[in-house]
């Protein structure tokens, strides 16, 4: 039986066992009129639901998890002892054409005998793993099922047991998000140390030069694979693009929390916070069929060359798109500030908008400074407006009127290619993504820091 | 002192520092009016930045849902479509026979030539036909064919009759009636030969060629060797499986993290670092999920390239973190009043967390959960990297076979060779994503105004 068909069995099993439970809990109360039940007939019925699955359900995910290593291994003992004593490597190929040839699909090239005999002891094997797995679980979900049935008692804790396994389930959820750190770290630790055995580190981090050729070019000629290119790029996006939010996402943040009145407020913005919700993919068609051309014209009437996929061009569209990140969390920042240092700078004279300056946004500072940090660290790891609109040459440049590449764009290009996945060509991605991961990691930590320094100073 | 007593009372003459304060009253107030100034003309400037992005967006793309459609008296002429009769299922035939002979059947009406029957329904509207047989071909796109293959494979008594059908002219005739190539260009540079030209601009004169709301866009796949019957649906299902995933794994799992985190976690090193862990999730550039998926799922589960199970995975990691923080705001702003009011009465702490709280934090939850899903639709980065950016012709049966996603769609649509067609229909497959993710957003917006309470 499938993976599918034993899970809806399990489900229905569940369902039934529930019903028993209930009714016996039922039935229990009423033959001892005088000891009340510790728990709901919800309880019991629940209790002896889990009884009944989750030990199965165990049973099912580990049989899963080990049982096609067994056969392989008895598969392997089965092969002739001339295959057997062939590399590590050989085999694995040889057990994967017999795993096709046991799974009715096509391999390359005629089947040996002995590879039909082995692949006939695969599917028998297979057949009688799925046969034993089946009676397994059915032998201990009727098992717990009984044990739990003839456990109903008045004086048995049925919600505690209960509770304990949604407890549990709780927990488990919450470790996702450690385990997804973890395996971010994880994946890309190991495949940047795989890159640095072709590479050495200090090439990497402190090459000048990016210019990794096609891994079909042989190993002797592995290409160069300098950082500091593509991070120069990427940080002159991500100044670009600050230089545009900045000022315009801190002005209308101040606008909106001093100035304007409270309609103008709640319908401004929203409309600005649309801007966030905009997939990346449709800023970079805007930067690339509207705003390159744009600016491109505009520079030849200014006596300029710009071209229409530049630094420039994606910094300037990356700009409008952190516009709503600066507003909103600077607004939030600037309403937190205590409305008794504004009434003191106004009571001594001051205008409104010296207030502003002279009060409010000193006091608020490093909570905009942190807003800005967040904005930068989504600036750098942006990746769509950049494919489209930076014009991916990675050459170390200050003009920002030029093409440039950054580390999110050489990630998708390495990756996306026709690169075989071990070669320092994918690999490189790797080593890429951590230094973007460790990067960001760091922006968001001080800002994260700042921000909160900053709440507990007005709290 | 009265307030007439201090009327009646002589200013004293004005003090150095108040003639100061006076002449520089003018300028301060100056400069109060031009920040005031600034803050409107920066608000204003946002806003044009929304409108400008929307009206371009709009602009290109609306026309691009009416497409450039000939309409055609098509006759199923029994000389060329010779077909054997369709096989029914005899009643000691097994199912297998039956499908086996039925695809052969198939494979039959496959293999009729459809361009003769639209060559000769061209050849009634087009006096001149006959001396420009090349031309003639280039008027329906190629993908019509199989259009009407669907037709006779569904109603094979259409075989002797004559059909009116509206067909998809080629990309190119599309460019040329609505004007975005230059008409002017020599021949040398034009796609399309002078013949057809002529005969384009008689046809559309006449009302043979129409722009009619072109369903292809929604109904077709993607295709490269009929630009112009490339459509949307594969890509679609492609999100709609990824989604899916999303919501089955990403929503549940983040609520039960977030209840766990707010509601039962002890105070401690640990819970802080989980909380830190989360609020940096948060922030990590979407690609580096995609990294993820490709080493993880990928290179160390096996799973198949460019499958929107995959993609629904990587995107569930990376939209966890968000259902999380809202749920954790939802439940932090239910006052305590109701669980200790249900404690008080005897409830475990289970109890009123789930027959109390949660209840009542459910269209924070549901907006939290939205506005997530929404962000993982327009996601496009961790799809490239796990092989989703691969061209797929059909579309996807179910969530473990190849497909692409609606993003994807179009930063393939948007590099393709033929610019003066497919930047219209990027455009207007972004104003279908774009109102996916509004309609989200609206509904988000809309439960919470509904349900929103304030304690």
């Amino acid at each position: 039986m499938s993976n599918l068909t034993l899970i809806v069995c399990l489900l229905v099993v569940m369902a039934m066992a529930y019903q028993l439970g209930m009714v016996r809990s039922r039935k229990v109360a009423t033959i001892n009129p005088v000891q009340r039940m510790h728990s709901r007939p919800q309880h019991y019925g629940m209790m002896v639901a889990l009884w009944a699955v989750l030990p199965a359900f165990f049973i099912l995910v580990i049989w899963n998890l080990l049982a096609p290593d067994v056969i392989a291994a008895l598969v392997q003992q089965s092969l002739p002892p001339e295959i057997q004593s062939q590399d590590a490597q050989a085999v694995a190929v040889t057990l994967r054409r017999i795993a096709n040839l046991a799974a009715n699909f096509g391999i390359v090239a005629e089947a040996a005998d002995w590879e039909l005999a082995a692949a006939a002891y695969m599917q028998q094997l297979q057949h009688s793993s799925g046969l034993m797995l089946t009676a397994l679980m059915a032998a201990i979900a009727a098992a717990g099922l009984t044990f739990s049935y003839f456990k109903i008692a008045p004086q048995r804790r049925a919600r505690h047991q209960v509770e304990r396994v949604v407890k549990a389930v709780l927990v488990i959820c919450s470790t996702i998000a450690i385990l997804t750190t973890i395996g971010i770290v994880l994946s890309m630790v190991t495949e940047t140390l795989k890159f640095f055995s072709f590479i050495k580190p200090t090439d990497f981090f402190f090459g000048t030069t990016w210019n990794p050729r096609f891994s079909t070019t042989g190993a002797t000629d592995q290409g160069s694979f300098g950082l500091l290119p593509l991070l120069s790029g990427t940080m002159m996006i991500a100044v670009i693009a600050l230089l545009v939010a900045i000022p315009l996402g801190l002005m209308v943040a101040i606008y909106l929390a001093e100035y304007a009145p409270a309609k103008l407020r709640n319908t401004v913005k929203p409309v600005i916070e649309v801007l966030a919700g905009i997939p990346t993919i449709v800023y970079g068609f805007f930067a690339l069929v509207t705003v390159g051309p744009f600016l491109s014209d505009l520079g030849q009437t200014l006596g300029l060359t710009i071209r229409a996929t530049s630094a420039l061009t994606a910094g300037v569209v990356m700009g409008i798109m952190i516009i709503p990140f600066i507003s909103s969390l600077s607004d939030d920042i600037i309403t937190q500030v205590p409305k008794a240092l504004r009434d003191g700078s106004l009571g001594l004279g001051a205008t409104k908008s010296e207030t502003i300056r002279k009060v409010v946004l000193p006091a608020a500072l490093p909570g905009i400074v942190g807003a800005v940090l967040l904005a930068a660290s989504r600036a750098i790891g942006e990746t769509m407006i950049v494919v489209l609109a930076a014009g991916n040459a990675p050459a170390l440049t200050a003009n920002p009127f030029e093409a440039v590449s950054t580390v999110t764009v050489t990630i998708v290009n390495q990756l996306t290619g026709d690169n075989d996945f071990a070669s320092p060509q994918s690999l490189v991605a790797f080593a890429l993504g951590l230094t973007l991961f460790v990067i960001t990691l760091l922006l968001n930590i001080i800002a994260l820091v700042i921000v909160r320094k900053y709440r507990e100073q007005y709290e | 002192m009265t307030v007439a007593e201090t009327e009646k009372k002589p200013l004293p003459a004005p003090s150095k520092v108040q003639q100061k304060v006076q002449q520089s009253l003018a300028r301060r107030q100056r400069q109060e009016k031009l920040f005031r100034g600034v803050g409107i003309s920066a608000v204003a400037c946002s806003l044009l930045l929304v409108a400008l992005l929307f009206i371009n967006i709009f602009s290109k793309g609306l026309p691009a849902f009416w497409q450039a459609t000939i309409t055609l008296d098509i006759y199923f002429d029994p000389a060329i479509v010779k077909i054997p009769e369709q096989p029914v299922q005899g009643a000691e035939e097994s199912d297998n026979d039956f499908r086996e002979r039925d695809l052969a059947w198939r494979s039959a009406v496959g293999m009729v030539n459809y361009n003769r029957l639209i060559q000769a329904g061209l050849e009634k509207v087009i006096p001149d036909a006959l001396q420009h047989r090349r031309d003639l071909a280039r008027i329906v796109t190629s993908g019509e064919r199989f259009a009407l293959r669907d037709l006779v494979i569904a109603d094979p008594t259409l075989v002797g009759q004559t059909k009116t059908l509206h067909l998809l002219t080629d990309a190119n005739i599309d460019v040329w009636l609505k004007g975005n190539i230059d008409r002017s260009l020599p021949d040398a540079q034009q796609q399309l030969s002078a013949k057809v030209r002529e005969w384009v601009d008689q046809l559309a004169a006449e009302g043979v060629i129409q722009n009619r709301f072109s369903f292809a866009l929604f109904m077709n796949p993607d295709s490269r060797s009929s630009l112009a019957s490339a459509g949307l649906a594969g890509a679609f299902m492609g999100s709609l499986y990824m989604m899916l995933v999303v919501i089955l794994l990403a929503v549940p799992m983040g609520v039960a993290a977030a209840i766990y985190l707010e509601e039962f976690a002890p105070k401690n090193k640990l819970t802080d670092l989980v909380e830190v862990n989360i609020n940096n999730l948060a922030a990590v550039p979407s690609i580096v999920f995609g990294l993820l998926g490709a080493a993880v799922f990928i290179g160390w589960f096996n799973l198949p390239m460019s499958a929107p199970v995959v993609g629904g995975l990587v995107l569930s990691l990376m939209t966890l973190p968000t259902v999380i923080i809202a749920t954790r705001s939802t439940l932090k702003a239910i006052p305590p009043s109701i669980r200790q009011a249900a404690l008080g009465l005897g409830a475990s702490k289970m109890q009123a967390i789930f027959h109390h709280v949660l209840p009542l934090a459910i269209p924070g939850i549901l907006t939290g959960a939205i506005i997530g899903v929404a962000q993982a639709l327009g996601e496009t980065a961790p799809l490239l990297l796990i092989g989703m950016k691969s061209f797929v012709a059909s579309v996807p049966a179910g969530p473990f076979e190849q497909s692409t996603a609606l993003p994807v769609q179009i930063y393939l649509w948007q590099g393709n060779e033929l610019r003066n067609f497919f930047e219209a229909r990027t455009s207007a497959a972004i104003i279908v994503l774009l109102a996916l993710m509004l309609s989200l957003n609206a509904l988000a917006i809309w439960l919470r105004k509904k349900y929103e309470k304030r304690w």
